[in-house]
């Protein structure tokens, strides 16, 4: 199929508000004859559910967890980036959307990202007036800090709980609708299947988590508002029930993935401490502001850290290496994420790690300290201290914290055009669910920024647009296709359940993250990721056939719902797998080791693979195909990323 | 580390449920609370038998969606989530009681898990500020002291889990609903809906089943967000001030 990606035309500084008042319309008291299903209830689904029914629509609401507002939204914690330029620092909409392209090492669609910039600054009026308590200066103004990528302070945050606070905001917007009727809510209930009537999705199949009721609900248009799918890795700063399904099921009924490879590892990270890992947990990056990111200089001091014989302090300054400082100059400790990943993972590939395992770095406040006392590190930070030592037991204050890069987000999603749609008709994605803002690496503070534009400021627009050109005549679920694809899904069940094997649903999931890490993960070459293709194949083949789900389809059962999840998972491992061997170049948080300049960064290949790769489904085991949509830069100059 | 526990079994809302004993061998201090009961529903998935049923989600301490009663306290003995709590707090050989939040207002859906959806309906009552996607002024034209946006975060930190009720000797929400009501008052924003706000959110608060208050300050001694019992006296303040003056309801 033709990829489409309806960018506007026009300067790309007018695209967008061209773009809303070529829109069409719905009529105000036409609005109540048309119904919107948004499945999830994070910052882009609750945000999106609030707006679309604030002007009009009805509106169904999905969750999978026990209320709106556990969405793993909520457990951002730095900040969310906006052009207002609080600072006078000479920020701008244009800077934004700069730095953002130029994080995405220019793999990001420029309109796209310009509009992500040009409604950033609404954002902030938005989640002001809805009681966001934002930081602020003793003169009652906000607050802003910096982030990795940047070079001004346009970060915007609530402690360490932005995205808890803003979360919160579009939850309390949401919960206005869902007292005005115009949202119905449903709580503990899982996406299964999207239906499509005539080629456009009308509706989806649910699970009530607590009864196990297999349901249809139909529609005008489904949002996709799902959240990423870091969890093939099984360890991952994501929540445990974050999950692919929604998409993944969206995409076996023709909406195309793209990117997949594009996966982002956190630099700052707690590290693994044994087997008995269920996740991995994130500090924010918003630390890098004031610590110092180091290493011994030599292995002999590393090694003695690691026997336990030597400390952190007991090593002097001249001793150790600030390799973000030393070969960064211009960033220092703020370079982007998958650049201070990578280079993290390169000390201790060299051996100077530290920690028992040798797998961290070390994140070191004393000179912050020192510097601006330990009142205000404490205001700014205390929260996450309190964190690493309640995880870790031990004191940052007094010892340098550990951290190590872990997975934390995904670039990669659902195909979209510029209005949000998927290649299927009416269906949408929106916030991490999609693929478009963040190109190969997404910049710190701009996933909150992203999820909430979408569901506040386009998905208004646009899916307007896209009702005002339908029919408001509704499609019941008493249709055909609902009764198939309840039938499908009641199937899948069945064969889980009736497996019986002897491996259980959480042994299969960690064998599958173990060789994504491993092939997949910061590092990846052709001859891994041929043998991880081979091996996650082997590991799903054996999932059907030896997989334990205890208990019935009837009851509140946890086993059965990660089994459906993880079933998922196993086919997007290999896809993920697949783009990243097709990719033969580095780029963001892909990095294939074939390809890297001699200081071993990462080098792009524009000529041969600017574009993004958006893959359709064939068919059970067979291979997807490749769709191009070229990737058209007229208003920045591509470049080697240059953080230096 | 040995333990036994003692765990709530429940297979659904009709069930009367009972205390059942299991042993777990080779728990490691560096373990969450969480990560225990994993190791522990492996163990009864390979036997055949139903894990565990509990709520967890982001285990970090900020989704708010994880619970338990352990050994007599909502989230055990530390004053924090239970995903945030870790197998050294407890002792070799120690005996753990696990039970669900016991509280008229939270049924148990199965085993540790209850329906906190009283809470959602709580704040659907009147928990926001009335305002629409896009008709805003800038961020910037509304000031707000330093002071009062500290306090507005301090309450507005509140994750929703339900600890507090948990806590109670009433069962009372007072310390959720005056955390809410509590933000928005102190906030500009907030001020032109305050008194009918406060009003709705109350009144849903008592037809949802929970108790009365009566300042025993359990709700702050547990809440794993240090939430303050100040906020509860503020709320009561609105309470009176809008009763006294309105004619709303």
């Amino acid at each position: 199929m033709e990829l489409n990606s309806k960018i506007p035309e026009g300067p790309l500084s007018e695209k967008w508000s061209k773009h809303k008042f070529n829109v069409k319309l719905v009529n105000p008291s036409n609005k109540r004859k048309y119904d919107v299903i948004v499945v999830g209830s994070g910052l882009a689904g609750a945000a999106a559910a609030a707006s679309l029914a604030e002007l009009g629509y009805n509106v169904k609401c999905f969750c999978f967890q026990d209320s709106p507002r556990r969405a793993h939204s909520i457990a951002a914690q730095g900040g969310i980036n906006a052009a207002k330029n609080y600072q006078n620092d000479g920020d701008s909409v244009f800077r934004l959307f700069y730095d953002t392209i130029k994080g995405g090492d220019y793999r990001a669609r420029e309109a796209n990202v310009h509009r992500l910039a040009e409604v950033s600054v609404s954002i902030i009026d938005q989640c002001v007036a809805q009681g966001v308590p934002f930081a602020r200066e003793y003169g009652g103004l906000l607050s802003n800090r910096s982030f990795g990528g940047a070079q001004v302070s346009r970060t915007f945050y609530a402690r360490g709980q932005t995205g808890q606070q803003l979360l919160l905001g579009a939850y309390s917007a949401l919960s206005r609708q869902i007292e005005t009727g115009k949202v119905k809510m449903h709580t503990r209930t899982e996406m299964l299947d999207v239906v499509t009537v005539d080629g456009k999705a009308r509706g989806i199949v649910t699970r009530d988590l607590v009864t196990g009721k297999i349901e249809s609900h139909a529609g005008h248009a489904v949002l996709l508002c799902t959240g990423g799918y870091g969890n093939v890795f099984y360890l991952s700063t994501n929540a445990m029930g974050s999950n692919v399904t929604a998409a993944w099921r969206a995409h076996k009924k023709g909406a195309y993935f793209a990117n997949p490879c594009y996966t982002q590892i956190h630099p700052t990270c707690i590290p693994v401490s044994g087997d008995h890992q269920s996740k991995l947990t994130l500090m924010s990056e918003s630390l890098r502001n004031d610590g110092r990111v180091w290493v011994p200089k030599t292995e002999a001091d590393a090694k003695a850290i690691q026997e336990g014989k030597k400390k952190a302090n007991d090593i002097k300054e001249e001793d150790r290496d600030y390799f973000l400082e030393r070969k960064y100059p211009a960033f220092g400790n703020l370079v982007p994420r998958d650049v201070a990943s990578r280079n993290a993972k390169q000390m201790c590939d060299e051996k100077k790690g530290v920690g028992k395992t040798g797998l961290a770095v070390y994140l070191d406040f004393t000179d912050a300290i020192k510097r601006d006392g330990l009142k205000t590190i404490e205001a700014k930070y205390g929260n996450l201290f309190e964190m690493y030592k309640q995880i870790t037991n031990e004191d940052p204050y007094k010892m340098p914290m550990m951290i190590y890069p872990a997975v934390h987000y995904t670039m990669g999603g659902l195909w979209v055009d510029y209005n949000l749609m998927t290649s299927v008709p009416g269906l949408y994605a929106m916030g991490e669910a999609n693929f478009s803002d963040h190109g190969a690496n997404r910049l710190g503070a701009s996933a909150l920024m992203q999820g909430l534009a979408d569901g506040y400021f386009v998905a208004p627009y646009t899916i307007g647009d896209y009702l005002a050109q339908m029919p408001a005549d509704k499609v019941t679920t008493d249709h055909p296709e609902f009764k198939k694809a309840e039938a499908e899904v009641k199937n899948q069940i069945d064969t889980l359940l009736k497996i019986n094997g002897t491996k259980t649903v959480d042994e299969f999931h960690k064998e599958l993250g173990k060789i994504m890490w491993e092939y997949c993960g910061m590092a990846r070459s052709e001859k891994g990721l041929l043998f991880a293709r081979k091996r996650v194949q082997e590991i799903r083949a054996e999932f059907w056939k030896n997989v334990k789900v205890v208990g019935a389809n009837e009851e509140l059962n946890i086993t059965l719902e990660k089994a459906l999840r993880v079933a998922d998972f196993l086919e997007l491992g290999e896809l993920m797998i697949v783009d990243a061997l097709n990719r033969n170049e580095s780029c963001g948080g892909h990095f294939r080791e074939e390809y890297q300049t001699e200081e071993g960064e990462a080098k792009r290949d524009d000529n041969n693979f600017a574009y993004v790769a958006a893959w359709e489904y064939n068919g059970k085991d067979k291979d997807e195909t490749l769709n191009k949509e070229p990737l058209v830069f007229e208003n920045v100059k591509l470049t080697q990323r240059s953080y230096k | 580390m040995k333990l036994t526990l003692k765990i709530w079994r429940q297979k659904n809302a009709n069930d009367k449920g009972k205390m059942v004993e299991y042993k777990l061998d080779h728990v490691s201090e560096d373990m969450s609370f969480l990560e225990m009961l994993d190791v522990l529903n492996e163990e009864l998935l390979h036997k055949g038998e139903q894990p565990v049923a509990f709520d967890h989600d982001c285990r970090e301490g900020i989704c708010g969606m994880c619970s338990l009663y352990i050994n007599g306290h909502p989230h055990g003995p530390l004053q924090t989530t239970t995903c945030q709590l870790h197998m050294r707090s407890f002792k070799d050989g120690e005996t753990i009681y696990i039970e669900p939040w016991r509280a008229k207002a939270f049924p148990v859906v199965k085993d540790l898990v209850v329906n906190r959806s009283a809470f959602d309906r709580i704040i659907q009552a009147g928990g926001y500020v009335s305002v629409n996607t896009g008709v805003t002024v800038d961020a910037n034209e509304i000031p707000v002291p330093r002071e009062t946006a500290d306090l507005a975060m301090d309450a507005a930190q509140c994750i929703g889990c339900g600890a507090c009720v948990a806590s109670c000797k009433n069962a009372s929400a007072m310390l959720f609903v005056s955390a809410k009501v509590s933000q928005l008052a102190l906030l500009p924003q907030g001020k032109a809906e305050r008194k009918k706000r406060v009003e709705k959110m109350v009144a849903k608060m008592d037809e949802e089943g929970f108790g009365s208050c009566t300042n025993t300050g359990a709700c702050e001694a547990e809440c794993p967000k240090g939430i303050s019992l100040s906020n509860i006296a503020r709320m009561n303040r609105e309470y009176f001030v809008a009763k006294l003056s309105s004619n709303n309801l």
